[in-house]
């Protein structure tokens, strides 16, 4: 049953600081399965969009992969990316694997019509390809996403902010990759837009048999398309399991906070408690468990030690020493 | 008069290909800079130099060179009926060689105005999107040129390159292409660098990178037409300064002594003492051309850069 697509074992990313290396991604794993939609949730700065970007091979300069594996599997066998130079990346990069940027406005040229920045996509892994080819395999690709191919030759600044999105996603499905990673695909639109473009991920990833990782802070948005959530805090996964579970009964202190801050629809008129305290600074992380100085559960024994994922029920891991956890201790929830 | 984008549309047809949409563009640009009132008055000049640098040869009542042009008796003649703008010190008629100075006037400023906005882009282009050393290289390079005192650099090399005119295509006036195109790049280098700093930080140039888009690919596809707009903006006004420097070189000497520029009409009426004897009419008329086609091109820039930074309007 299990048949992983992308498997990332023990990713560490970092920069160089005064007394070595800052790490803001800390030993993170998991596995795609193909045709899987996985959640990579989060609050700001947690490392979610870093460890997108290393995947791709596409970190700032300054960061670099400090060590773990990335393996893709491909119809030509399994690929390390974590070895492949620049120009390797190249022959996977798009065709085998593509990115949804954040935010469709700045990934798009404002210069350039549409037509012609799918285009390039296609004929950069493809030169000899016929222009009329092209140009139709651009209008099919808008129409799959549910844009009128006649409007292939506007401009960017002439759609609005969801069929920008759109248009993004367009531009991944350029090669038929089988994996996508999209990062805050939804981040700056209104609910209905955020709404049609989710259902258009999900039904690609059921047409196409794409995986889809997808990256956000809104939980709400996992909980709407994927069937599996990795929970990510201070550069590492604290919980990761199928979305019912993990959205039922949280295994972790920080699954349980980061629900609770959830308004409910219907609920009482009231603010909904907030996470105490501040992320830890990734150049002085605590020791132990990182999240124990805002946790409500944290004892002496959380102030020692390595926080590793163990399993506490069907396919579901946590880092939380307590685990597994009773019923969830703090009010609210998405559902 | 007025000719609307949707007009040429029909008269290419419904079809519209790239050159038919490139064709729709320019009218449509040309139009909005018409409507300003400093852009019409630069239009309205440029397009009248334009029509004089293509007829003037037709339109002029004798040629310069010619043998029979010479009339020493009617020597620095004022206006008249046989010569509208009067006679020169070899009884030449001066409103043939007016005409004539367009052509000479308009061919070096373009010429030299386009070449160094080519040069200038390219070395900002690569000077912003490669950084580190190339950049500071290239941006040393830059500071060079552009302290360098234009008039004694320009007059020094010319003269230098005089002996070598005939390996130049173009002669004398090849050599002043030359040095108003290795001397005029340098503004537009800076600006170019400057905005392609900000644009090569931008999502859909890492988002073209990760496509698998070569360098090149990057600085053709998407940092040129991004920076094109203030490129042609600075163009126009070097197209300006080099009609400005092709007189100034011209009027120091330096310009071809066969050819008829505005420039050099004012050269040959101050070796003749035009200005001592009061012969107003042949320095004047080339000297308010090229005041007025200088002041078109600047209009024109004007209303460009204007219109590329909305902010700016109403100042």
């Amino acid at each position: 049953m299990s048949d992983p697509v992308l498997t990332v074992d023990d990713l560490h990313v970092g920069y160089p600081g005064e007394e070595g290396d800052i790490e803001i991604v800390t030993g993170v794993s998991f596995e795609l399965q193909r045709g899987e939609a996985l959640g990579l949730a989060g609050e700001s700065g947690c490392g979610k969009t870093t460890t997108a970007l290393a995947i791709m091979k596409l970190l700032a300069p300054g960061l670099r992969q400090i060590s773990g594996t990335v393996d893709l599997q491909t119809a030509n066998g399994v690929v390390h990316l974590q070895k492949r130079t620049e120009r390797g990346m190249r022959d996977v990069r798009w065709t085998e694997i593509s990115l949804v940027f954040q935010g469709a406005i700045g990934a798009l040229d404002p210069v350039q019509r549409v037509s012609r920045q799918i285009g390039d996509a296609i004929r950069l892994h493809d030169p000899e390809a016929d222009r009329t080819a092209v140009r139709e395999r651009v209008k099919e690709l808008l129409e799959r996403v549910g844009i009128s191919g006649e409007r292939a030759s506007q401009y960017p600044h002439e759609f609005s902010g969801g069929m920008r999105q759109r248009v993004m996603i367009a531009l991944a499905l350029a090669c038929e990759p089988e994996v996508i990673i999209a990062d805050e695909p939804t981040t700056a639109l209104d609910v209905m837009t955020q709404a049609q473009v989710l259902a258009l991920l999900e039904e690609l990833r059921r047409d196409l048999g794409l995986a889809l990782l997808l990256i956000t802070h809104d939980l709400a948005v996992i909980a709407e398309t994927c069937e599996r959530v990795a929970v990510m805090y201070a550069g590492s996964i604290v919980e990761t399991g199928p979305t019912d579970a993990v959205f039922a009964v949280p295994q972790h202190p920080y699954t349980q906070r980061l629900l609770g801050a959830f308004p409910l629809v219907g609920g009482e008129r009231a603010l909904p408690p907030a996470i105490p305290g501040t992320p830890p600074d990734p150049a002085d992380p605590p020791s132990g468990c990182r999240f124990h100085p805002r946790c409500h559960l944290a004892r002496e024994a959380c102030w020692h030690g390595e926080m590793a994922l163990r399993p506490v029920g069907d396919d579901h891991d946590s880092a939380c020493l307590f685990a597994p956890l009773q019923q969830t201790a703090v009010a609210g929830g998405v559902r | 008069m007025a000719v609307s984008s949707e007009t040429v549309a029909q008269l290419l047809g419904s079809e519209r290909g790239p050159l038919a949409r490139w064709l729709v563009g320019a009218v449509r640009v040309v139009r909005a800079i018409g409507r300003r009132p400093l852009g019409a008055f630069g239009l309205i000049t440029i397009a009248i130099v334009v029509a004089l640098a293509l007829l003037g040869p037709a339109l002029a009542p004798q040629d310069p060179l010619a043998s029979s042009s010479f009339d020493f008796a009617n020597r620095m003649q004022s206006p008249s009926s046989a010569h509208w703008l009067g006679t020169d010190e070899s009884g030449r008629d001066l409103f043939s060689q007016f005409l004539l100075g367009a052509r000479v006037s308009l061919i070096v400023g373009l010429v030299a105005g386009i070449a160094s906005a080519v040069i200038g882009a390219a070395v900002g282009i690569c000077a912003g999107y490669f950084g580190g050393w190339a950049d500071r290289g290239l941006t040393f390079l830059d500071d060079w040129f552009l302290v360098l005192p234009f008039v004694p650099f320009a007059v020094l090399m010319a003269a230098l390159l005089q002996d070598d005119a005939e390996s130049i295509p173009g002669g004398q006036t090849g050599i002043i292409v030359l040095v108003l195109a290795i001397t005029g790049w340098a503004g537009t280098t800076r600006i170019v660098r400057a905005q392609v700093l900000s644009l090569r930080e931008r999502q859909f140039v890492e988002r073209a990178r990760s496509q698998g888009a070569s360098h090149v690919w990057i600085m053709r596809r998407h940092i040129l037409p991004n920076v094109m707009p203030i490129v042609w903006a600075n163009t126009v006004l070097i197209v300006a300064l080099s009609v400005l420097g092709e007189a100034g070189l011209s009027y120091f000497g330096l310009g071809d002594p066969d050819s008829f520029s505005w420039g050099t009409v004012l050269y040959n009426g101050f070796q003749a003492g035009a200005i001592n004897q009061g012969a107003w009419w042949y320095v004047l008329p080339p000297g308010i051309a090229i005041t007025l086609f200088v002041l078109a091109f600047f209009a024109v820039g004007q209303v460009i850069d204007e219109s590329s930074t909305p902010q700016a309007r109403r100042l």
